[in-house]
């Protein structure tokens, strides 16, 4: 798989489960994804670094369309993203995101925060939903912390809820928009073990990140960014111990010195 | 003094329409003004063209015309024989909707936007997270506008005296037409007033205040 070379068209494998082809997409003059191909497949874990301003917070919001794109395909599951409307609505709920800044709904418990997907997306029974919350809030250690309010925790258990929100919808792939970016160091492991289980329990996950231990330990693949390209992707060791092109030696010399 | 008791039920029914009067337009405008900013906010073009088209017209049209096309223009076209307080709850209604979209539309900019992309994210339509993210959100900064908003327009129905609805302002034409000082009408009318218009003010602390409390 990571002997592909990343130039030639990503014909959509048959297990894909997330799959774009040929995606560009321009915010004005600035071309900020340039011809994407990339296949994800069930049950993986993608790990994309890169620069800042790459272009790895667009790809991820591109799956689940916040942002549009200008041409191109994503399919998920088989199926092409809708335009916007209830179509669009019910896939966005198969597709998880977690955000760097958290997003939770200030005016919302936690127990809310987890349950609101579940009663107005699925429509599924209260009893139910608050059941389905609490297990999920405690499989992600902050299951005391129900009836609080998002602003009376930290910033790691903040994140963990947001986890456990994007968990009860019961999504095929969850997003990870930079997880741990906004964390104190002390709340980055709390987070990441999360999602080292969860990728051992089979997630499919894209994970945006600068953590390189997660990248070795739990992904599959990593897919390296730049100036709106993916320059280069490879299973995490041999890319991190033989990075093939100039700009991943450049970006991984500058980060692994820091 | 005397006049005030000798033409109490004058002075009693001029202040509960002026009472009714702006109560009920301010919950027309109310309902009326947080649709309208739906409609701004709308991803869905036709729907914003007619909240811009709402607000722009009706917020720059002097609210005296607004009411002399209400009952001399509408009554001909649209509803004919609604009764002149029906016709002014209209005309007050539809023009405070307009500051009153504004003061929501504002509010609901300074939610942060991971608010609605984190509702969207969970499959929430544009409506829903509307609903039940952004605008319980936005109360606690649209609060304050809107005790100004709704002030003036208990001062605004006064225009409607001059459309024979009974409030206030026509118990005054009534009186200094029986030939009273004008002085006192005025006082006891600006006091009438006054009542109102500090309700309104205290009313509105009060939700400030609960607001706060909540978190
Ligand atoms: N809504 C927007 N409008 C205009 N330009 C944008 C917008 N969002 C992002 N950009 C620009 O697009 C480029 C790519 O942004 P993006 O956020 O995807 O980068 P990134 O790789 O996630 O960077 P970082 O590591 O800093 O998060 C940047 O130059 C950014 O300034
Ligand atoms: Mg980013």
């Amino acid at each position: 798989m990571s002997e592909v070379p990343v130039t030639k068209d990503a014909t959509p494998v048959a297990d894909a489960l997330v799959a774009l082809s040929g995606v560009n997409k321009h915010f004005g003059a600035l071309h900020v994804l340039q011809d994407i191909n990339l296949n994800i497949a069930r049950g993986e874990v993608v790990v994309v670094i890169g620069p800042s301003g790459s272009g790895k917070s667009t790809l991820c919001r591109t799956i689940n369309r916040l942002e549009t794109i200008d041409s191109g395909t994503i399919t998920i599951d088989g199926k092409p993203l809708p335009q916007e409307g209830k179509e669009l609505a019910r896939l966005r709920a198969d597709v998880g995101m977690v955000f760097q800044s958290f997003n939770l709904f200030a005016h919302k418990t936690v127990l809310e925060n987890v349950m609101l997907g579940q009663l107005k997306v699925r429509k599924i029974d209260k009893k139910t939903a608050e059941e389905k919350a609490r297990t999920l809030l405690d499989r992600v250690g902050v299951g005391k912390q129900a009836d609080k309010y998002p602003a009376q925790m930290s910033g790691g258990q903040q994140q963990r809820v947001a986890i456990a929100r994007a968990l009860a919808m019961d999504p095929k792939a969850i997003l990870f928009d930079e997880p741990t970016s906004a964390l104190d160091p002390e709340m980055i492991n709390e987070v990441l073990d999360v999602m080292q289980q969860l990728a051992r329990d089979g997630m499919t996950m894209v994970v945006v990140t600068h953590e390189m231990g997660f990248a070795r330990s739990a992904a599959n693949r990593v897919v390296f960014m730049a100036d709106g390209r993916i320059v280069e992707e490879a299973e995490p060791e041999e890319f991190f111990n033989n990075p093939r092109s100039d700009r991943a030696k450049d970006f991984l010399s500058k980060i692994l010195h820091h | 003094m005397n006049l005030l008791f000798d033409y109490f039920p004058e002075f009693r029914d001029g202040f509960l329409g002026t009472l009714s009067l702006t109560a009920a337009s301010a919950a027309l405008a109310l309902i009326l003004g947080i649709i309208m900013a739906g409609f701004r906010v709308s991803p869905i073009p036709p729907l914003r063209a007619f909240g811009t088209a709402w607000v722009t017209l009706l917020r720059n049209t002097p609210l005296t015309l607004l009411f002399l096309i209400t009952f001399f223009v509408m009554p001909q076209i649209l509803f004919p024989g609604t009764s002149p307080y029906k016709l002014a709850v209209g005309a007050l209604g539809c023009y405070t909707s307009t500051f009153i979209c504004e003061a929501v539309r504002s509010g609901i900019g300074t939610v942060p936007i991971g608010q609605a992309e984190a509702a969207r994210s969970l499959g929430m339509t544009f409506f829903q997270t509307l609903r039940m993210i952004i605008l319980p959100q936005a109360t606690r900064t649209v609060i304050p506008p809107l005790s100004s908003i709704f002030i003036a327009l208990t001062k605004n129905s006064a225009i409607a005296g001059a459309f024979s609805v009974t409030e206030l302002f026509s118990v005054s034409k009534l009186l200094s037409d029986k030939g009273y000082p004008i002085g006192w009408i005025f006082l006891w009318i600006a006091v009438a007033y006054l009542v109102i218009t500090f309700s309104i003010s205290g009313l509105f602390r009060l939700l400030e205040r609960r607001m706060e409390v909540s978190r």
